[in-house]
């Protein structure tokens, strides 16, 4: 009952899902608002996913100029020959998603994702920082947080066949099924900050490898003052020697992250275009999710591994 | 990593897509984008504006056109230089045999029914050539690896019928009753008498939607003093007459199809009939608070008799005249009951006359009675990390890496942390009558039973024939192909109206019965058991076929103890389709699942919709059941 009614035309476009989620849901979706950075592969495949769904917007935020680099796992780009030159990844991206779907307002945003100040993010209901070095999802996350209405924060990352999804929904409701009733429940969540600084030893031992392996590679990149995904196999025994440190700053084994994940993270930075669509895919529905008030969402970490096939979540808060 | 390997592989590789629907999509995008560069795709279908939310290679303007061909053309729009071959076919006809299936490295069915699953199973047994399944249900998904000799194939579990079916096949391209009755009863019943504001496929979608969707909402709505029986006769001349010429009207529907007849009330009923029949008002009861019924004003009174198109019209007319004149206070918030006994006679006279306009035989009152369905659907997002699924699968049986394939479960709720589970997969059945040629038992009544029965119910329902030939000895009793002489099909059509132990051969306890496919290169041995009577509720049929699966107990054990012990989950999925049903048991634990065991699979939650698998929607009905 909340809002005007679905129009003809959306009724009849979503009618399939519609019979999945409702028509409440479905409202709510087409009046929110998502900003989404960073467009390679696994975001495109999200990004077409909202937009099948039925968001009300979705800005894009991707500066890079189009390369065969960004063609990788993009279905968005079309390889247009001289089409491209000079213009955006997030331009490009933009105008194949409008023909997805013309109810979506599909837009572009200009500027340093980093950078931008806090009254950018009051214009959306959900943030999805795509590919991102620490710094920036730190800082991001922390500008949606001190916004007075609650901005849904993700990060998502995909190395190699692997992929982290991050999700901050910080003090959330929802509704559940209970069995005939629909009951109210509470979830509460942990800053990507205050996620990724638990001390390991607090961390379960069977908690997915890749969780830790991550934060690895983050802080490499870190330290050393490189791109997100900027790094090649000859820089294996820097990030092995840092994995060391962080092992005995942590007081874990050693053995507790395994020298091959790191291997294959770093060597290939190419994304593997099935693990971007199982990633995308769960993103998605995790947004919709949200947006929608119905089902549980998850909490607070998501990882896949194409070399084992499992899609597990982790739940990594403050203590 | 070996991607050097895996791109070699990769780029070498001919497959074979089946379906271009909502997995058939995502899929061919992610094949493309994954580097493989010859890829085949067949799809009998055309595109509906329904379609749009998640099939994302089509646009409005494609509505019409073939799914395969369009499909192809979006994905070469991103991928100019592959090679992609589309067919606007059914992967059951003659030309799609074991030759052509060999030609291709693996095939991936993104498919929606039963039927063409074994079919393409059995095609791929008889070509040697690896098949990755899939099926989608709302946010369930699950992709599964049959190599012959290696895993088990589709069929090594049992698979129960289906209970849900394709929209389109419903709204627009039924072939069996039971699309009609789904038809009857989840839309034109829910139409007339449910919820006014629920949108409806009931109108076949043409390729101007606003103009029908405003012609729908005149039709159906009764103005405050429209007689009755006229508004009963609009609604039927609107629904199997002015529809089916509208759906007439998108000749590439039917280039492949039997063209459905337009019914008009005029050409079946008188042109009134209060004056024949008696009027609503004295039709029905015969005590204080006896069932409303269309049946006794009509004389009409065993429930198992067939009703023809005539009589049909009138309990339609009938039962709709008395939910407006005794129970109009419901209308409008009515939903099918099969015990409510005038909606069941409505949403029989209603599919019985739809099977009529498309050439499906009638059936009973009480037949029709019996049969429920309904209309599910599915998202966009499960589908996609589905084809995933599916390439990751795809590339490890085009490396022969055996010990690393897997079914994988897509979950609603995670299971142990997970939401994409990965399990082991089962090793073939031994007593499989399709992938292990083990003879199957047939009792049956070989006085009472005509051939015709065996073909029907056994040969093509329970084994899934396309082309069959039936065999006794030496004796051809029966086959089906384009090149008979008209001698022997008379011959063979004389056979199918003889009883078992009157056929030139005759049929009789101990027979043993050679069954063939000549398309699916499959034959098996029917070895048959006189027997006189059978349970009408537990065995309709009047026979029961049996003899390559377990019951599922059973068949649970002795999979997980053939199973390796480092299986991810043995525990919990003892077998490939049990685990829907362990898994619903699983989800069911938490609280927020808690259900009744009795309560009916439709109304129980709205998150579970289009059913792509029945695999997963069965074993769900079943346990509900």
């Amino acid at each position: 009952m909340d809002g005007e009614e679905l129009t003809e035309q959306e009724t009849a476009l979503y009618d399939r899902q519609i019979r999945v989620w409702g028509a409440g849901a479905q409202r709510r979706l087409s009046k929110s608002h998502v900003l989404v950075s960073g467009i390679k592969g696994t975001v495109a495949e999200f990004c077409k996913n909202i937009v099948l769904a039925g968001v009300g917007s979705v800005t894009l935020l991707d500066n890079r100029l189009v390369t065969t680099e960004a063609l990788n796992a993009n279905f968005l780009i079309r390889p247009n020959g001289n089409a491209h030159i000079g213009k955006t990844v997030a331009e490009i991206c933009c105008d194949s998603l409008k023909e997805f779907n013309p109810m979506v307002h599909v837009s572009v945003a200009k500027g340093d994702l980093s950078t931008l100040d806090i009254d950018f993010f009051n214009k959306f209901d959900v943030v999805v920082v795509g590919y991102s070095s620490r710094a920036t999802k730190k800082a991001v996350n922390e500008k949606c947080r001190k916004l007075t209405k609650r901005v849904a924060f993700y990060t998502v990352d995909c190395r190699s066949s692997c992929g982290e999804i991050f999700v901050d929904l910080q003090d959330y409701k929802y509704a559940k099924k209970k069995l005939d009733e629909t009951v109210e429940c509470e979830l509460t969540y942990t800053s990507f900050e205050e996620a990724v600084s638990v001390p390991w030893k607090l961390i379960p031992r069977r908690t997915a490898k890749l969780y830790f392996a991550m934060r690895v590679i983050e802080l490499f990149e870190e330290t050393e003052g490189r791109k997100p995904g900027d790094c090649s196999l000859s820089d294996l025994p820097g990030v092995l020697k840092l994995k060391k440190q962080l092992c005995e700053g942590n007081s874990v084994n050693e053995n507790h992250i395994p020298d091959s994940l790191l291997e294959r993270l770093v060597s290939d930075n190419t994304e593997f275009p099935p693990a971007c669509a199982i990633i995308g895919g769960i993103l998605g529905q995790e947004v919709i999710k949200a947006i929608s008030g119905k089902g549980e969402p998850l909490k607070n970490f998501f990882y896949f591994d194409a070399e084992d096939g499992k899609g597990v979540i982790e739940d990594i808060s403050k203590p | 990593m070996d991607t050097q390997q895996q791109q070699s592989a990769i780029k070498g590789a001919k497959v074979l897509m089946v379906g271009a629907g909502g997995i058939g999509c995502e899929l061919l995008k992610t094949l493309a984008l994954s580097g493989f560069e010859d890829i085949h795709i067949i799809d009998m279908d055309t595109i509906e504006v329904s379609n749009l939310n998640r099939q994302f290679l089509f646009r409005r303007s494609h509505v019409g056109q073939s799914k395969a061909k369009v499909a192809r053309d979006a994905v070469l729009r991103f991928r100019p230089h592959i090679n992609i071959r589309s067919y606007h076919a059914n992967v059951k006809n003659p030309e799609f045999d074991v030759d052509f299936f060999k030609q291709f490295d693996v095939v991936l069915n993104g498919l929606d029914n039963l039927d063409a699953r074994r079919h393409v199973n059995r095609l791929c047994l008889a070509a040697d050539v690896p098949l990755v399944e899939s099926g989608t249900t709302g946010f369930l998904g699950q992709v599964t690896v049959h190599v012959k000799g290696k895993t088990e194939c589709y069929e090594c579990q049992t698979k129960p019928a289906p209970k849900t079916y394709p929209v389109c096949t419903i709204t627009s391209t039924p072939t069996k009753f039971v699309h009609c009755i789904v038809w009857a009863k989840d839309l034109l019943f829910a139409k007339l008498f449910g919820d006014k504001n629920q949108e409806n496929d009931l109108n076949v979608r043409s390729h101007n939607a606003a103009s029908s969707s405003k012609e729908k909402e005149d039709v159906f709505e009764r103005a405050e003093d429209e007689d009755i029986e006229q508004y009963g006769r609009k609604i039927y001349d609107h629904v199997f007459g002015s529809n089916i010429e509208n759906a007439l009207a998108n000749e590439e529907t039917w280039k492949n199809r039997r063209r459905p007849r337009p019914i008009y009330s005029k050409e079946v009923l008188p042109e009134s009939l209060t004056q024949q029949n008696g009027s609503a008002q004295n039709c029905s009861v015969t005590g204080g608070d006896s069932v409303i019924s269309a049946m006794p004003s009509l004389g009409l009174k065993n429930p198992q008799e067939l009703w023809g198109l005539t009589q049909n019209s009138l309990v339609f007319i009938e039962a709709l005249k008395l939910f407006f004149a005794k129970r109009k206070k419901e209308i409008g918030h009515l939903t099918f009951d099969k015990d409510d006994q005038l909606a069941v006679e409505f949403v029989t006279a209603a599919a019985n006359i739809r099977a009529e306009s498309f050439g499906i035989p009638l059936h009973s009152l009480f037949e029709a009675k019996g049969i429920a369905g309904n209309i599910v659907h599915a998202v966009a997002t499960t589908n996609a990390i589905i084809a995933g699924l599916i390439v990751i699968e795809a590339i490890k049986v085009l490396k022969k890496d055996a010990n690393k394939y897997r079914m994988t479960y897509c979950l609603e709720h995670p299971s142990r942390k997970m939401l994409l589970m990965p399990v082991e997969p089962f090793e073939p059945n031994p007593s499989c009558y399709v992938c292990s040629k083990t003879p199957l038992v047939l009792e049956i009544n070989t006085q009472k039973s005509k051939l015709r029965d065996l073909v029907d119910r056994i040969v093509t329902a329970k084994l899934g024939m396309n082309l069959p030939l039936i065999m006794h000895g030496a004796s051809l009793l029966y086959e089906v192909g384009d090149d008979l002489d008209d001698i022997m099909v008379a011959n063979y059509n004389a056979n199918l109206e003889k009883y078992l132990a009157e056929l030139p051969s005759p049929i009789v306890n101990g027979s043993s019965l050679t069954v063939e496919d000549l398309q699916q290169e499959l034959s098996c041995k029917i070895n048959v058991k006189h027997r006189e009577e059978f349970d009408e509720e537990k065995e309709p049929e009047g026979m029961v076929l049996s003899g390559w699966t377990q019951p599922p107990a059973t068949n649970g054990e002795s999979a997980s103890t053939s199973n390796n012990e480092n299986a991810v989950d043995v525990t919990e999925s003892s077998s490939g389709s049990e685990i829907a049903t362990k898994k619903r048991r699983l989800s069911e634990t938490q609280p927020e699942n808690h259900k009744k065991e009795t309560q009916n699979v439709e109304s129980d939650d709205d998150d579970f919709m289009e059913i792509e698998n029945p695999m997963l929607v069965s074993k769900k009905k079943k346990r509900v059941e």
